[in-house]
């Protein structure tokens, strides 16, 4: 039980006390940056790595980065990666295999010590690591490398200030607001950052990084002033009064953007008591088949295991690469494929995301971030899927 | 419900060294393994529930799910009745006594054994579906006198599909109601012709709200054996059926598997008819 603490305000320039002081504890930092003219998430030394100044255009099929008339740090929405690919990996190996005189010995890959902070996960992603939490670690089995890494993790959460035209949290309500699953959650406003602390090791890291703030700024001040000794750094405090009430301003923002809605009352049912619906042959042709949607997307976690081996055959590794149903040998099975189509493909995607997770996993596996609908190339949006098949739907 | 696993490993992905300590040819590419786990790791006890599967993983190659088709009393090895259909099964069928491989395992539900105690049953095994079955048919024989009457219905396309042929005998003389038909009549077969379903059409259920069904077999078998056990009174919730899907990391973590809502490496691959009826046969799901 975390007791409460009233929110902190601190000056941007101080976020960089905060990397410190995770690196400094061993985390490996990892944050939204700029790179082939999207924000992805790579690991962070410095502050001056943070998308400052910019921000994303968002619609179906299209995604575009801009330039802000202000310095925000975190005056976007969500790109194209998720952080499910610091805890459930792209490409994992899962097992060795050595050829010895007395046969096969077969070694599970050792522990993972890989420590990660996560600066800037968006509420929604929050809601996502839940999602994918119930998946690797409520189950009869575990995935032991999900597991490792997210018991060692250090969330920051960033409200979000703004929306995208893709963006349908309110509806799957995951968000916009921070509500839990973080160590710290930051809400930025003009001057600076108010910051809420979510877990005792959230508390443990914001007293060491005020200590070290105040004590940087002070050592400033004294140069200054040094006929005060009571200086007490203006750049760090607990919140203000009118500074709370501009954090809560700017979350509203966010909400009041938000235009794009999911009609989720009648999910699950809806669709798999719909599987002739008309609609999914109408979508099986326009949808690619490309499998982007489930590559952004942050509760996406099908995966394959692939045989890499050395040209003797005397050593293998079993590589976990993330897969996806809108792969055509997804489905493979005694020598034909049971998916055979696009519209069969995309059915199951959907009717899994919304349908059945609820059944296996006491939840939608959608969270409203709206990736799928940006990054489709054809711009498939499926809250309009969701709203088609309801008309017409068989009772 | 189904019988759920009598032991998780901590690591769903932890492999057993296996070598082949013996191999029984049963019908044209189809052969029995005894698989001995030999990695130190041999705390092993090779306990199951009949209906349970294990991955076979040969290095280089892949895995396959295979059921677990030996006596689940007998505790000296793994055993499994496999047919040669895709590259891994191709390359275990190259292998010999003595050979090693990767096991990891047991997954799955199994046949409800212990909802089945006190009533008859009826066993409806159609080709290579018999393998997962025979577990089930030497628990009933362990343990005869906990079970009503029991009849076995195999049916396989001629008959070299009949699997274990040599134990029909030794079943029967357990008041196991044997009987044998095959598609399609080839030179020395006396027997039934026709499909399963017309015998279990035939039956006469002393019981029939106190039978289970149970099967396994290519799908559309199976839909029309249950369509059959309902017509003679059986209920819904009493037919149990073997699913079989693209398993891959066989602990519900990878999504291959799934059917509707189902995880059939995890959730099945045993289930309950009226839970998976209306996914059995919509075309591509």
């Amino acid at each position: 039980m975390v007791t409460p603490v009233s929110p902190i305000y601190f000056a941007k320039s101080q976020l960089q006390f905060l990397i410190d002081v995770l690196r400094h504890r061993g985390y490996s930092v990892v944050g939204p940056t700029v790179d082939q003219e999207a924000i992805v998430y790579s690991e962070i030394q410095s502050i001056d790595q943070l998308p400052q100044g910019w921000t994303d255009e968002q619609a179906p099929g299209h995604y575009r980065l801009k330039k802000r008339d202000d310095e925000s740090l975190f005056g976007f929405v969500v790109g194209p990666h998720s952080w499910k690919k610091y805890l459930f990996p792209p490409k994992t190996t899962l097992l060795s295999a050595e050829r010895t005189e007395s046969g096969w010995q077969f070694i599970t890959r050792s522990a993972d010590t890989t420590k990660f902070a996560l600066l800037g996960v968006r509420a929604c992603e929050l809601a996502a690591m839940r999602i994918q939490d119930q998946v690797f670690l409520d189950g009869p089995y575990q995935d032991p490398l999900y597991r490792e890494r997210r018991e060692q993790l250090f969330v920051i959460a960033v409200n979000c200030t703004q929306a995208a035209s893709t963006c349908f949290c309110t509806s799957m309500k995951t968000g916009p607001r921070c509500e839990k699953g973080f160590d710290l959650a930051l809400t930025e406003i003009d001057s600076g950052f108010l910051c809420e602390v979510g877990s005792e090791r959230g508390r443990e890291v914001l007293d060491v990084f005020v200590n070290l703030a105040r004590r940087a700024s002070e050592g400033t001040s004294v140069v200054s002033n040094t006929d005060n000794d009571n200086v007490i750094s203006p750049s760090i405090d607990d919140a203000t009064p009118e500074q709370l009430r501009l954090a809560e301003n700017a979350r509203q923002q966010a909400v009041a953007q938000i235009t794009k809605h999911m009609e989720t009352s009648d999910l699950p049912g809806l669709l798999l008591s719909n599987l002739d619906h008309p609609r999914w042959k109408d979508v099986g042709e326009r949808c690619l088949s490309c499998t982007n949607c489930t590559m952004v997307c942050p509760t996406c976690f099908c995966s394959s295991v692939t045989e890499v081996r050395d040209l003797n055959m005397d050593r293998v590794e079993r590589e976990r690469t993330w897969d996806s149903c809108f792969n055509p040998d997804f489905s493979y099975l005694g020598g034909s494929l049971v998916r055979n189509d696009t519209a069969s493909r995309y059915r199951q995607w959907l009717t899994h995301k919304l349908d059945g997770w609820h059944a296996q996993f006491g939840t939608s596996g959608c969270v409203g971030c709206g990736r799928c609908i940006t990054w489709c190339p054809v711009g498939i949006d499926i809250t309009e899927e969701v709203a088609a098949i309801r008309e017409g739907a068989s009772p | 419900m189904t019988s759920i696993p009598p032991t998780l490993h901590e690591n769903p992905w932890f492999t057993h060294t296996v070598r082949i300590a013996d191999l029984i040819d049963e019908t044209e590419g189809v052969a029995t393994y005894h698989l001995v786990v030999i990695d130190g790791n041999s705390s092993s006890t090779y306990e199951f529930v009949p209906g349970q599967f294990n991955m076979l993983y040969l290095p280089g190659v892949g895995e396959c799910a295979i059921s677990m088709s030996g006596d689940p009393a007998r505790k000296d090895g793994w055993i499994h009745t496999v047919r040669v259909a895709g590259n891994v099964t191709k390359t275990l069928a190259r292998l010999e006594r003595g050979d090693t491989l990767g096991l990891r395992g047991p997954f799955g539900t199994g046949w409800p054994v212990a909802e089945l105690v006190g009533n008859d049953v009826l066993i409806v095994a159609g080709g290579l579906g018999m393998a997962p079955l025979r577990p089930l048919v030497y628990h009933l024989m362990n343990h005869r006198e906990q079970f009503g009457k029991i009849w076995l219905i195999l049916g396989a396309r001629t008959s070299e599909g009949l699997l274990y042929p040599t134990e029909y005998a030794a079943w029967q003389k357990r008041d196991i109601e044997v009987t044998l038909t095959v598609d399609r009549s080839t030179a020395g077969w006396n027997g039934h012709v026709g499909v399963v379903t017309q015998l279990i059409d035939r039956l006469q259920l002393p019981r029939p709200e106190r039978t289970h069904l149970v099967t396994c077999g290519p799908e559309v078998m199976m839909k029309y054996a249950a369509m059959s056990g309902l017509r003679l009174g059986i209920d819904t919730r009493r037919i149990w059926v073997s699913m079989e899907r693209n398993m891959q990391c066989a602990a519900g973590l990878c999504g291959h598997c799934q059917l509707g809502p189902e995880f059939i490496c995890k959730d099945g691959p045993v289930l309950r008819y009226d839970r998976i009826r209306p996914y059995l046969f919509v075309e591509q799901l």
